[in-house]
């Protein structure tokens, strides 16, 4: 019995350092990435690059999904709205969650899972084959010709992916509810417009999601660099990358949104 | 794929990107509209703001023509501080009249500006003279029921 109690305590004791100890690891990853940040920087077409596979190719993910949040967000707004009598407000209500929460969170969700995901097992199968390895002895620093680029990618594409997410969902609740359900279209823009802030809400919108960028991004390099070199440890970091970057991503937005919107109203 | 198609690829995708956010920006926000920099700002004080909160609109004959920009309390006579700013192609007389409305039954609270006819300009920093609080519904009930409670006695003789 004692014994048990004592290992539980053990087993516990080893879980809470070994954690620490791994987050210590990526913080000093992240600073060797931000000293390979200003060499990579420079060579452009490696990060265009990266932008195309983790940007442009999860531009079609991420308009249709953006069109079907808008439009059941429409649909589910109008049941609410319309028993207050005040169907006219969905604009705003639709446009409100999406610019300041839908569009950088779900954003950063579906590029974890489509994006990242693939960024951490392509690092991690590089690093398994030690194409890494090469690299350095051919004193070519893995950390600025193939860390680095992939980190900037996702800063420079969540915005605009973010950005194209609302756009789909504003673009969505029109179809719904301009077109099927017939609020009245002046009255759903005008409403929009005259309570959408561009610095409060659309602003830290934009803000939150390059925030998102930046810890998804590290977060696939990070489990990608130092995946264990076997099929199995590729796996288990790429689940690692999905599973921690959503859970980032939600616990970060709280703390941006309690900063960004509490001192308002 | 060779790298000009790349350069291609992520040229469109920004392009868009930057669309979408000017759309946010014109069409979904409101950036041509009134800018919360710019302006002048007025100084109202009020016994009561009621429910009257920060960015609120200032509307003159139902125009917005300004937002409110902080709320105070002067520790001295316990009034409301309330700064406006005004956006700065209208004037207002200097006797004008500030008071604090709802719009509909249950709406959200605006400051109404009724300009008078002194030809006298306010200038940025002014005070407002006169000004009308906000109605609130538990005094107008208060109001209402002491009214009736002393009518009661008269008529009962």
């Amino acid at each position: 019995m004692i014994a048990r109690v004592f290992n539980f305590i053990h087993d516990l004791g080893h879980s809470i350092t070994s954690r620490i100890d791994r987050l210590g690891l990526a913080a000093r990853f992240a600073g060797l990435l931000l000293l390979a940040l200003g060499v990579s920087i420079r060579r452009a077409s490696l990060i265009i690059r990266e932008v195309y596979f983790s940007g442009v190719r999860s531009l079609s993910i991420i308009s249709v999904s953006g069109l079907f949040v808008g439009m059941v967000l429409a649909v589910q707004g109008y049941e609410v709205l319309q028993r207050y009598g005040s169907a006219e407000s969905l604009g705003v209500i639709v446009a409100l969650s999406l610019v300041r929460e839908l569009g950088p969170v779900v954003t950063a969700l579906l590029f974890a899972g489509r994006a990242s995901s693939a960024v951490t097992a392509e690092i991690g199968l590089m690093r398994a084959t030690e194409q890494l390895a090469a690299m350095d002895m051919m004193a070519v620093d893995p950390l600025s010709r193939v860390i680095a680029p992939r980190f900037l990618a996702a800063i420079f594409s969540m915005p605009i992916l973010a950005a194209i997410f609302s756009v789909a969902g504003v673009f969505g609740a029109w179809i719904v509810g301009v077109q099927l359900i017939g609020i009245d279209d002046g009255a759903f823009w005008s409403q929009m417009q005259a309570n959408v802030d561009v610095r409060i809400d659309v602003l830290n919108g934009l803000l939150k999601s390059i925030v998102f960028g930046t810890a998804v991004g590290l977060i696939s390099v990070f489990e990608g660099y130092f995946a264990a070199p076997t099929a199995e440890g590729i796996a288990s970091a790429t689940t690692r990358t999905v599973v921690i970057s959503s859970l980032s991503v939600l616990l970060l937005d709280l703390v941006l949104t309690v900063m960004m919107f509490r001192g308002l109203s | 794929m060779n790298r000009s198609k790349f350069d291609f690829a992520v040229g469109l995708f920004v392009a868009i990107g930057l669309l979408a956010m000017a759309f946010m920006a014109l069409k979904v926000g409101n950036l041509a509209g009134f800018d919360s920099g710019s302006g002048y700002a007025l100084e109202a004080r009020f016994d009561n703001i009621g429910g009257l909160k920060v960015r609120a609109p200032v509307k003159s004959a139902g125009v917005v023509v300004g937002r409110v920009e902080s709320i105070g309390l002067d520790s001295e006579t316990y009034e409301a501080v309330v700064r406006l700013r005004i956006a700065s192609n209208y004037r207002f007389s200097k006797d004008t009249i500030a008071s604090i409305l709802t719009s509909g039954l249950l709406g959200e609270q605006y400051v109404g500006l009724e300009s008078g006819g002194d030809p006298v300009y306010l200038a940025g920093g002014d005070r407002l003279g006169k000004t009308q609080s906000a109605m609130i519904l538990e005094k107008l009930i208060s109001q209402f029921l002491f009214s009736k409670a002393a009518e009661t006695p008269a008529k009962s003789q």
